[in-house]
């Protein structure tokens, strides 16, 4: 009787995640369906009927593709300056013992729990106060690299926290200079955790709304773009740039998984024959 | 000539302090200069002692000697991405704080005088209180809504997951790949009123039972607090879905295996074993949900209606369309402390050493 409950109870609990799953998908079909709509009027919120027009000419919304590509720019240029300062931070913090260690660890947690809409109103009142620099890219990207820094030096610290550093000291024992070590043996080592801090840091740059709205000035991101034409139109090219993304970050994804897989695959295949070897 | 040595060698074995020193000096110069504490010639003399103290520690770093050096290297790393911080996070801070006390000289002017004006606040207080309780309650529901639903999600992928827990995992992470913005787009056109959404309820006769549990408002969910929380909910949960399953992955299930060789029933332990090892998850997750929620405008504006909008649409409201920055600064003052206090409180309470 007991077992048959919990038999239910199983089942109950894997529906649900089911349910979750397709919940999270939801507005996800929608958005890839609509791409293929072909809508009356300015609004591409009703389902008309089938078309690939808008695949084929997914650039035709000239403000729409430039603006996504001024977001590329400001993300490249941002997740580049932030993953190298956010990198050293995380060097230092795990790399060194040192007095105000955790103090700095505090003070990296704190614009992660900042509402964006305090980082951002606040960094537009200091800028407001100045003739130095105008509001526009410099600006957004002073923006992204404040709340990217943070970010990038949890990730790298999350990641070389088992790091073992007296590998450098083994180098320089066998004569390398400190450039030589970092270069050879520490960088390429903490390279993977550096990576996906830059990744995640690109993906908050190019997604980012509320802080990049106060800062921005005449400047259009991709999603300044679509908030200030969803009151007039909303054209179906937003639906098929955005299922490009999509497609494009999924592809990412499942490169790095089937290589992480394979990876570790090879690891066990090489523990095995190790074993294999030794017990001969 | 040995004196000198000697000071030399205490200067060189204190050499953390020095950087350490320097680095507090540099940005209190930094948030002075950013900020405008600093007006007129006093500029120029925290430029040049900005400028002296970096100098200075440049000057240890060669001199010193490899002891100092590797004392120093820390500071040395960290000092870009700190000063970087002290410019551009708490200078705003503070010019924000002091704006939020400030009065314009005209309605047009863009010129503000730092006068202690609390006045701001009261105005901030007495014109959107309701927005503040909105920001409050509609993030509070709907962090409990993404345990709710982040929860059994993580646990099913983390412990029934087998060898497709990393795909089940990428598959909740990647509908969060489009943009934030064509998400809640995406949802209002789910909910609109004729959208299918609505026409299932209706045509399931759930209506009454919607209206009942005033989540519809006169046939719409569109434009409704409930879309609001509804929004709120989808677009964090993955904040709250990622350290839970972060959290429940790191659980050993020989943990488990031993409560039910001890004749636990399953739910039992549930209870004493897998929750308690999970809760730091679950307080990462809180955090990671209410405070962007709370401040969030966009689910308000897309799903809401008038008279749901938060506070986060009042201080855009006002700081970028009236151009109001003394009363917008104070509103985001408030919702800075009001949050910090609330953290605070709550790792008093719940709280787990290990935040980040």
């Amino acid at each position: 009787m007991m077992r048959k409950r919990t038999k239910y109870g199983r089942y109950a609990l894997n529906v649900f995640a089911g349910l979750g799953l397709v919940y999270l998908f939801a507005p996800i079909f929608f958005i890839v369906a609509f791409s293929f709509n072909k809508p009356k009027g300015n609004f591409n919120i009703a389902w008309q009927s089938f078309t690939f027009d808008n695949w084929l000419h997914p650039f035709a919304e000239q403000s729409l593709t430039h603006a996504l590509w001024k977001s590329l720019e400001i993300a490249a240029v941002s997740t580049f300056v932030s993953t190298i300062l956010g990198s050293l931070i995380a060097v230092a913090l795990s790399r060194y013992k040192f007095r105000g260690s955790e103090g700095i660890n505090l003070f990296l947690v704190l614009p992660l729990t900042t509402p964006e809409i305090v980082l951002g109103s606040s960094l537009a009142t200091l800028f407001l106060g100045q003739n130095f620099i105008d509001f526009g890219m410099t600006t957004i990207i002073i923006a992204h690299i404040m709340f990217q820094v943070s970010f990038v030096a949890l990730t790298v610290r999350a990641r070389i926290r088992g790091f073992d550093w007296t590998l450098e000291q083994a180098a320089q024992d066998l004569g390398a200079t400190p450039i030589r070590t970092f270069m050879k043996v520490t960088f390429p080592l903490i390279l993977p955790g550096i990576l996906a801090a830059a990744l995640l840091a690109f993906a908050l740059s190019i997604d980012d709304f509320i802080i990049t709205f106060f800062n921005s000035g005449p400047v259009q991101t991709f999603p300044l773009q679509i908030y200030g034409a969803s009151r007039v139109r909303i054209p179906p090219q937003i639906n098929v740039l955005a299922s490009m993304i999509l497609f494009l970050s999924v592809a990412i994804l499942m490169t790095g998984t089937i290589a992480g897989m394979r990876k570790s695959a090879e690891k066990q295949a090489t523990a095995k024959k190790f074993k294999l070897l030794h017990r001969k | 000539m040995t004196e000198t040595v000697v000071r030399k060698n205490r200067i060189a074995r204190n050499a953390d302090r020095v950087g350490m020193g320097a680095m507090i000096i540099a940005s209190v110069c930094l948030v002075a200069l950013g900020a405008h504490w600093v007006i007129g010639p006093m500029v120029s003399v925290v430029v040049l002692a900005l400028f002296l103290v970096l100098g200075s520690v440049l000057g240890l770093a060669v001199k010193g000697g490899p002891e100092a050096r590797r004392l120093l290297a820390p500071y040395g790393l960290l000092k870009p991405g700190m000063l970087w911080l002290a410019l551009f996070f708490i200078a705003p801070v503070w010019s924000l704080l002091r704006i939020s006390l400030s009065t314009k000289e005209s309605r047009f002017s863009v010129q503000y005088n730092f006068s202690w004006a609390f006045q701001n606040y009261s105005t901030a207080f007495r014109d959107f209180g309701k927005q503040f309780e909105h920001a409050f309650v509609y993030a509070a529901i709907a962090t409990v809504l993404t345990i709710l639903i982040g929860y059994p999600l993580a646990y099913v992928i983390a412990f029934r997951g087998g060898k497709y827990k990393n795909i089940l995992l990428g598959l909740v992470v990647i509908p969060f790949f489009t943009s934030y913005l064509i998400r809640t787009i995406a949802w209002s056109t789910i909910l609109a009123d004729r959208g299918i959404v609505v026409r299932v309820l209706h045509a399931v006769g759930l209506e009454n039972v919607f209206e009942w549990m005033h989540i519809m408002d006169n046939g719409k969910l569109l434009n409704t607090p409930a879309a609001v929380i509804g929004g709120l909910t989808y677009n964090f949960l993955p904040f709250m879905l990622l350290p839970i399953y972060v959290s429940l992955e790191k659980i050993d299930t020989n943990l488990v295996n031993a409560a039910g060789d001890l004749y636990s029933s399953a739910s039992r332990a549930f209870r004493k074993v897998v929750f308690p090892l999970s809760i730091p998850g679950v307080f990462a997750g809180t955090l990671l949900t209410f405070i962007p929620a709370a401040g969030d405008f966009v689910n308000a504006q897309f799903l809401g209606n008038p008279n749901t909008t938060m506070i986060g649409n009042s201080i855009q409201d006002q700081f970028l369309k009236q151009n109001n920055y003394p009363v917008a600064s104070a509103m985001a003052a408030v919702l800075m402390v009001s949050i910090a206090t609330l953290v605070l409180l709550y790792t008093r309470i719940f709280g787990t050493e290990d935040l980040a």
